[in-house]
């Protein structure tokens, strides 16, 4: 570290004079330097800033601007930093360094994530606006409203049938591709709605439930009415029709989730020792029995992994859910009465309670991360 | 001869398979296919007849209209083509003995028949990219109101929306990962008080729902003149984002053999150097995975724009939503928005799905 110090260039000439009046000259020139070029960095990134605040530039310049601003920006805040620290005593950069590395991220982590735990759990016991408490009112709505009852309710069914269904064909899909010589393209196609947004898959699953209404020559052009046509049915408004209307939505859910599971589970099946399968076999085991008996036991980690993660998106599915029906005709549910009570009716108070409420249903598989963390890096 | 009919068994089962999972793919793949081939419809055509009318089918086309004289009284019975029935008969449709169909057109005063005929009708040859260069485009139209005034309308611009998500989700990726990396690095090899608790609560902080911070943060961007601005975007992206990154390329740096990094500290190499000449290079193949990863998801994120970005420099997910709710009936618009919007991510997943697929299994801890 000693080398880099003495690399650093002398700002100027004044050291010329002594060798006291040149250390002082160093030290100044280097306080100085030290003080000038994050100031200048700060300017160069705030003039940036401000362009993308009021530019009248065409749109793709100043989104390449922005694109270099923000990622230059961050490196250069590093470099910066880090140059600043290592100027320092070498005692003192060595107990500061580490900080220049975890600083920013903790920092942000914990204004985006840690402290507004708190912030939510304040603002939960105090009113709309948040100028007075009001106790235990909000969470009194938050787990006894009706509205918010119809959430529980709804979440309940993404909960159950979305994880079974997602789980369940990713299972299924995974065992059944693992036999056969097509694997990757079956694969890739079951996998591929995991690139699409919720939003996009609203617009695709939209246009398989609309209805066109009853009329003499009116050919529906949604597929679900046109499929309950043909078979003689009558079409329908499905997406108005409760209960039928949430399962709809689930099945958007199963459609896009399923490809994640499948692939997790897929790997873990290839890890299943072909030893085992044989011999079971040999032993007379028909496939449908060693799935059961081998297969699952032997993944069973894994299978709970990925059925957490499913869980944890179905209580918080919102867009799906936004886009598709608002909310309405009974298939609310908790992360768009978050979205609601909190944008549309601004009500923090009651939409911090509904934070509050999501968190601490995800807390039980935080207090199992946390611990199976610690127990697999014990000594860190 | 038992070797032989466990070996029939198993290609029983094979083709079994192969039939289940045919099924299953066509099933997943419809949806996305139907709005595929009604993106490249003319939108009178969306809404007359539904989108697999596009390939051969059999369908009812009109062969002659008959307009009856004035003399035909059409209450009660008469006749057309040698068929008596009445108006209501023919208003639900008669059919004629050599097979064809007899249709009144309206009502009563049109005093006119369809005769139709079942044929076959092959591939549709009219489809169109109008919907996508509407849709895409960013016309602003202008017009005078009664008071006078100049009313100025945007167009949908998706274009726009394009860009604005470009630029929301290029920096929004890079940015993370490069203060994860950087946090990552820290917490494996530098030695400083309360490390392991700090590590404990990102762990902890992986699955906390981001609702918990919209309204905090919102106050915050709205104090700070961020709301609305790309720079408040990537920091709230970059908040949500920072634990699964650190955590992930933790685990990855910590593995990064002891001795390779102890021998460039005893040639003299600082921290920063170490950092950026061995282990960034070294971490690529995470950091790809990652980046992916974050990508898409920013890409497809809705509710985080909704909240922080609004209407001002709106992303495709926003754009395509407000379409949605705008414009609930115009299929030819909406299904190639959503098209236009899916297409990056598309790309992107089937051409980098092996690094997609990675860093999904080391993230299958976040919800």
């Amino acid at each position: 570290m000693n080398v880099v110090e003495a690399k650093t260039p002398t700002p100027d000439g004044n050291n010329s004079i002594n060798k006291i009046l040149a250390w002082f000259g160093t030290t100044l020139g280097q306080i100085l330097v030290s003080i000038i070029v994050p100031a200048l960095t700060f300017l160069v990134l705030w003039q940036g800033y401000l362009f993308l605040q009021r530019a009248k530039a065409p749109q793709i310049v100043q989104v390449l601007v922005a694109i270099v601003w923000g990622v230059g920006g961050v490196a250069l805040l590093y470099v910066v930093t880090n140059w600043l620290v290592m100027k320092l005593p070498k005692r003192i950069s060595k107990i500061l360094q580490p900080f220049v590395f975890v600083g920013p991220a903790v920092v942000i982590m914990a204004w985006f994530l840690a402290i507004p735990v708190f912030r939510s759990l304040i603002a939960s016991f105090r009113n709309y606006l948040g100028t007075e408490w009001v106790g235990l009112e909000n969470y009194k709505f938050a787990f006894t409203d009706p509205r918010m009852l119809e959430t529980f309710r709804n979440n309940l069914l993404w909960l159950v049938f979305g994880t079974a269904f997602s789980v369940g064909l990713g299972l299924l899909i995974a065992t059944l591709a693992d036999r056969t010589k097509a694997e990757v393209i079956y694969k890739s196609i079951i996998f591929t709605p995991m690139a699409i947004s919720f939003v996009g898959a609203g617009v695709i699953w939209k246009f398989i439930y609309t209805y066109k209404g009853v009329g003499v020559g009116i050919q529906e052009i949604g597929l679900l009415n046109a499929i309950v046509t043909a078979l003689g049915g009558t079409p329908q408004p499905w997406l108005n029709l409760p209960p039928w209307n949430n399962f709809l939505l689930i099945i958007i859910m199963i459609w896009l989730q399923t490809g994640y599971a499948m692939v997790i589970l897929s790997s873990a099946i290839k890890g299943v020792p072909a030893e085992l399968l044989e011999a079971a076999r040999i032993d007379g085991a028909t496939e449908i029995k060693a799935f059961f008996s081998i297969i699952v036991p032997y993944i069973q980690g894994t299978l709970l992994t990925v059925t957490t993660t499913i869980v944890i998106f179905s209580l918080k599915t919102f867009d799906i859910v936004r886009v598709m029906t608002g909310g309405n005709n009974g298939t609310n549910v908790i992360a768009n009465e978050f979205y609601l009570q909190s944008f549309t009716y601004t009500d923090a108070g009651k939409a911090s309670a509904i934070a509050i409420v999501l968190l601490l249903l995800v807390t039980p598989i935080i207090f199992n991360n946390v611990s199976q963390f610690n127990k697999s890096r014990r000594g860190f | 001869m038992a070797k032989k009919t466990l070996k029939t068994a198993k290609q029983k089962s094979t083709f079994w398979n192969n039939f289940i999972l045919i099924v299953i793919c066509v099933i997943w793949l419809v949806p996305i296919l139907g709005i595929l081939i009604t993106s490249f419809r003319p939108s009178e055509e969306i809404f007359r007849s539904g989108w697999w009318n596009v390939f051969p089918h059999k369908e009812n086309v009109e062969v002659e209209r008959i307009v009856l004289p004035e003399s035909v009284d059409l209450d009660g019975s008469f006749e057309i083509l040698g068929k008596t029935a009445t108006f209501e008969e023919f208003r639900n449709t008669v059919e004629l003995d050599d097979g064809r169909l007899i249709t009144w057109y309206g009502n009563k005063r049109t005093r006119t028949a369809i005769i139709s005929e079942v044929r076959w009708v092959g591939f549709a040859t009219n489809l169109t990219l109008k919907n996508y260069s509407d849709v895409i485009g960013g016309k602003t139209i202008s017009y005078k109101n009664a008071e006078g005034q100049t009313i100025t309308r945007t167009g949908n611009n998706l274009g726009g929306a394009f860009l604005n998500s470009l630029a929301v989700s290029i920096p929004g990726t890079i940015i993370p990962i490069l203060i994860a990396a950087f946090a990552a690095f820290g917490f494996a090899w530098l030695e400083f008080p309360g490390r392991n608790t700090v590590f404990t609560i990102i762990v902890a902080l992986l699955v906390v729902p981001l609702q918990i911070a919209l309204v905090p943060v919102l106050k915050d961007y709205v104090n700070m003149g961020l709301n609305g601005t790309f720079l408040g975007i990537w920091l709230a992206h970059t908040g949500f984002g920072l634990p699964l990154a650190t955590y992930l390329l933790f685990n990855y740096i910590s593995t990064i053999p002891r001795e390779l990094l102890e021998s460039s500290y005893i040639d003299g190499a600082s921290n920063f150097t170490i950092f950026t000449k061995l282990i960034l290079p070294l971490s690529v193949p995470a950091l790809a995975s990652f980046a992916i990863f974050q990508f898409l998801w920013l890409w497809n994120d809705y509710l985080v724009a909704l909240v922080f970005l609004g209407e001002k420099n709106q992303t495709v997910t926003i754009a395509v939503a407000r379409l949605v709710g705008e414009k609930g009936q115009d299929w030819h618009l909406m299904t190639s928005a959503a098209f236009v919007s899916m297409i990056l991510p598309l790309l992107v997943f089937l051409g980098l799905q092996r690094y997609f697929v990675r860093g999904m299994m080391a993230g299958s801890v976040k919800g």
